[in-house]
């Protein structure tokens, strides 16, 4: 199966979460899970999808989140008030979770909910 | 997606969406709307004049650390001819605020401007891990809050400055209008929201980024490459404050425009004069000299209970009752030096960026 490589950088504070490491690169299945389970089961019986940031971001939950998961995610998708950026644009401009990951992107999550 | 052309100057590529008006962006353009608000602020707002000395409140985080950086460029494009100051107050958090003065100090030299620190451990006698040591984890950001604001006015006196900018952002305020609501706490609602705030014979303070959203101030340090310090503060944060705070948060993942409604909210509230006429009148702390509403100021009430071994006297009417049975403060206790507003020049030297 193939996979992408990607670049997850955190900021203003959200690294303390994963390990205090503000830099990783990791690889992911080009295609995964509609569901978002990231556990290795059998993938056989599962309908998939292109990777995207939702998936993304439930791996990083459930692989390299460190503590308390409440501060990361809410609700299926980052906590309110952290910042993404793809390849340094606002994920809002696209698509958020909904965006295709490709080889090589750079997805980057700022805190701002850390003191000012 | 395919990238989409910025709404303003339709060549470069988008890359922020502005929480205040939707518009899509590119990079230029947003540093440029961003710059020429905080401006607009400043100028409808008359903040400042030619000649003022102006200190920021620096801890090192984002936005004081955007702050600094956007008053010196404003200060330079359109000569506001103002002398630019950073005051940084040291708590003495052991692992939070020692490292975030670091950051300071690296923002002195990269942008140039004095910088005077001042410590609870030189003013009070008392740095907030040893208070925390005496009262625990409840009641310590009572503790700091009162006191830091109190640093905050004598590093000014010291600078012998006009003015104090905080970093306080829009986020920040609807905040504290929520709070004041949800408290009942009608003096502080009315006060909140004003941009610039002046006690009788206190240093002016003035929020100049009263209209700017915290995603922007993030996203704009984020592009700028600005050197900032986010550490939550290891001792308890503010719960009341966190729960406004994620409130705020998901009203604004619903309805990004939230944030400036409650603040315009906030401004259109009119205090009846009935409840003004039972707020207290502003006197001198007979201790130490201070603006106060009672006899002795919040601070030297405070700082008596640490020193007495009472340190809830200051937080309880009962403990204080306790306090009070005991007799008077004695002769020897410690007090904050009598505070009044330097003229003339600085009383000390600043460290100048070497």
């Amino acid at each position: 199966m193939s996979t992408l490589n990607l670049k997850i950088e955190f900021g203003g504070g959200l690294e303390l979460l994963f390990s205090n490491q503000r830099s990783y690169q990791i690889a992911l299945p080009s295609l995964v899970p509609k569901d978002n389970s990231t556990a290795e089961e059998s993938l056989a019986m599962k309908e998939m999808k292109a990777l995207d940031v939702d998936y993304l971001i439930h791996h990083m939950r459930d692989h390299m989140l460190q503590e308390r998961v409440e501060l990361f995610m809410e609700k299926d998708t980052v906590r309110p008030g952290i910042l993404v950026l793809i390849n340094d644009t606002d994920w809002e401009l696209e698509g958020e979770g909904d965006y295709k990951l490709q080889e090589g992107d750079e997805v980057v999550f700022i805190s701002t909910l850390h003191g000012g | 997606m395919a990238p989409r052309a910025c709404a303003l100057c339709q060549k470069g590529k988008a890359m922020v969406k502005r929480p205040k008006t939707g518009q899509q962006i590119c990079r230029d353009c947003f540093f440029y709307v961003f710059e020429t608000e905080v401006h607009n602020t400043i100028t409808q707002s008359n903040l400042f004049k030619p000649g003022d000395r102006v200190a920021i409140g620096a801890s090192g985080g984002k936005d004081s650390t955007v702050l600094a950086y956007v008053m010196k460029t404003l200060n330079e494009r359109y000569q506001y001819g103002l002398e630019l100051f950073l005051l940084s107050i040291d708590e003495g958090i052991t692992g939070y605020r020692d490292d975030s003065l670091e950051t300071v100090k690296r923002n002195q030299e990269q942008y140039d401007m004095p910088l005077k620190i001042l410590s609870y451990d030189e003013l009070y006698g008392w740095t907030m891990d040893a208070i925390v040591s005496q009262v625990g984890r409840k009641n310590n950001c009572t503790f700091c809050g009162v006191f830091r604001r109190q640093a905050l006015d004598r590093g000014a006196a010291i600078l012998n400055v006009d003015h104090i900018v905080t970093g306080h952002n829009a986020d920040d305020i609807a905040e504290t209008v929520l709070m004041n609501i949800m408290r009942g706490d009608i003096a502080r609602l009315g006060r909140c929201t004003s941009i610039c705030t002046q006690g009788e014979d206190t240093i002016r303070r003035s929020k100049p980024f009263k209209y700017a959203y915290e995603k922007e101030i993030v996203m704009y340090a984020y592009f700028k490459k600005l050197d900032y310090f986010s550490t939550e503060c290891i001792y308890s944060p503010d719960a009341y404050r966190g729960h406004a705070r994620a409130f705020l948060k998901d009203l604004e993942a619903a309805r990004p425009s939230a944030i400036i409604d409650i603040i315009h909210s906030g401004e259109a509230f009119e205090i009846k004069e009935e409840i003004k006429a039972t707020q207290k009148v502003q006197q001198t702390c007979k201790r130490c000299g201070y603006m106060s509403s009672n006899e002795l100021c919040k601070a030297c009430t405070l700082l008596e209970g640490l020193e007495r071994g009472m340190a809830n006297s200051g937080i309880t009417d009962r403990a204080r009752k306790k306090l009070e049975a005991e007799g008077p403060a004695p002769d020897n206790l410690r007090t904050i030096p009598y505070f009044k507003l330097a003229s003339g020049n600085p009383t000390i030297t600043v460290e100048t960026p070497s």
